[in-house]
């Protein structure tokens, strides 16, 4: 096999990792781990469970950036790791690998994601159609204006990043966080939605778009380059003015 | 300092404009005690604004003018992201609040006799 | 209306009422320290003026709503305080600042 020669990759024969290890009042634990070509955050783990401790918790399914199942805070930044390089993430050969923030961990790299699925439903981001399987399939033309606009929120992998990252979520613990709202504006721009009401007086009530200060640490770190903010700008309209005319 | 997920201009813009709404917050009751010297007499309010004349007083009013301005064009700039059509030119945006605070500290600087 | 919307609005009503309104204080304390400040000159400007009142008692009482609410949002998300107790100091430090802002005006426009 073709070694990689890019000069980032001349490799610094081992990092010095901190990974943290046991609940919420853990603490890191060092370990050396050799360094490879193109090595991804998610790599280094795998070794250390592998070589090091087996009995190292953390999550991870498809190794290609579309399950979302794989988000630790590394180096005080909330990261995908099986696309984060570790050569982007350090210059000095040092990582420190954490759960997610504003997540209760479950044990070391493993968070309990149940608030943040719950806070998703909360949202009310899901689809409640109108038409039967008898009816003939819903026709959206790719060039329409509302199937453009859909795009804006759309392809969230549900990594919780933005999750991490957001400081009301932190502050504000009832607030059900970016992901969940980016979502509910997804489910707006269905022109198949049946009850567009259902999901803006969800976003409207206390916990929901109103209390975002559009800091967009979100749209910073999202993975894959959505602006949750955007979306939550865009319901504070739709909320307001659907408030003003259902009272 | 800042921790690294919030590095970014985004978490400025929304920190300093907390920051500038909570002095202000501060500063209005002194403000509005300092008029309502008028009441009693206009001597006293007199007294008082002659105090304004000392450089350090000076230089405070100025701070005072940079916040007020910071906040106001901070506060146009959400205004303009939530009512406004979607722009990603953020970090310009941004940069150009800060420019307008630093502005209007100037302007009054430079008028302040 | 929920609370937080009722607030979101609130503060976003009062900021666009002040806007200009701080537009054109800035304007004015930029002329007015041109020559010294004085209490005379304020005076001359101001009392009698329905105009000035007018303009002042929007001015503090859209100030003292958005003050309470930025208030409110900071003790809550910044101190460990309930949220009652925020909403209860954010409402006691806003009629605080509607009392002495209205008592201003008065001062200077009687």
């Amino acid at each position: 096999m073709a070694e990689d020669s890019s000069p980032d990759d001349a490799v610094q024969p081992e990092l010095q990792v901190d990974v943290w290890r046991g609940g919420a009042q853990g603490q890191y634990q060092r370990f050396t781990v050799p360094r490879s070509a193109n090595q991804t955050v998610l790599d280094v783990v795998t070794w250390i469970q592998r070589h090091r401790d087996a009995s190292l918790a953390y999550r991870f399914a498809c190794r290609v950036g579309m399950c979302g199942s794989c988000a630790m805070t590394v180096n005080g930044r909330p990261k995908w790791t099986c696309r984060t390089h570790v050569r982007t993430v350090t210059r000095d050969r040092y990582l420190q690998i954490g759960p997610l923030r504003n997540l209760p961990v479950l044990r070391d790299l493993a968070t309990d994601m149940a608030p943040f699925f719950d806070k998703w439903q909360a949202a009310q981001g899901r689809f409640s159609g109108s038409h039967s399987r008898r009816d003939p399939l819903a026709v959206i033309p790719p060039q329409s204006h509302e199937r453009q606009a859909a795009d804006a929120a759309i392809e969230c992998i549900n990594c919780a990043v933005c999750y991490a990252a957001c400081d009301v979520v932190q502050w504000q613990p009832d607030y059900v966080g970016p992901a969940a709202l980016n979502r509910a504006w997804a489910g707006c721009n269905d022109v198949r939605e049946a009850d567009r009401g259902r999901i803006l007086r969800a976003v409207a009530s206390d916990g929901g778009c109103y209390s975002c200060h559009s800091q967009q640490g979100c749209a910073q770190h999202c993975p894959v380059g959505l602006n949750p903010t955007r979306s939550i700008a865009a319901l504070k309209r739709a909320a307001l003015a659907s408030l003003s005319s259902h009272g | 300092m800042l921790r690294p997920s919030r590095q970014h201009a985004g978490y400025w813009a929304f920190l300093l404009h907390r920051l500038s709404g909570l002095a202000l917050a501060v500063f209005l009751p002194a403000h509005f005690l300092v008029l309502g010297l008028a009441l009693e007499r206009q001597a006293a309010l007199d007294q008082f604004l002659h105090w304004t004349e000392l450089a350090p007083v000076k230089l405070a009013e100025t701070l005072l003018v940079c916040l007020l301005t910071l906040h106001l064009a901070g506060g146009l700039r959400l205004l303009a992201l939530e009512f406004l059509p979607w722009t990603e030119r953020h970090k310009a945006l941004i940069t150009a609040a800060f420019g307008v605070s630093l502005f209007g500290g100037l302007l009054f600087l430079l008028n302040t006799a | 209306m929920a609370s937080a919307a009722r607030a979101y609005l609130l503060q976003r009503v009062t900021a666009l009422i002040m806007a200009p309104l701080v537009l054109a204080h800035l304007a004015l304390i930029v002329y007015a320290v041109r020559d010294g400040l004085s209490a005379g000159e304020i005076m001359a400007r101001t009392q009698g003026s329905i105009g000035w009142a007018v303009f002042y008692t929007t001015f503090v009482a859209a100030a003292a709503v958005h003050a309470t609410i930025g208030l409110r949002n900071v003790l809550v998300e910044w101190t460990p305080l309930g949220r009652r107790t925020a909403t209860l100091i954010a409402h006691t430090g806003g009629l605080l600042l509607l009392a002495l802002g209205l008592r201003a005006v008065y001062a200077v426009v009687s």
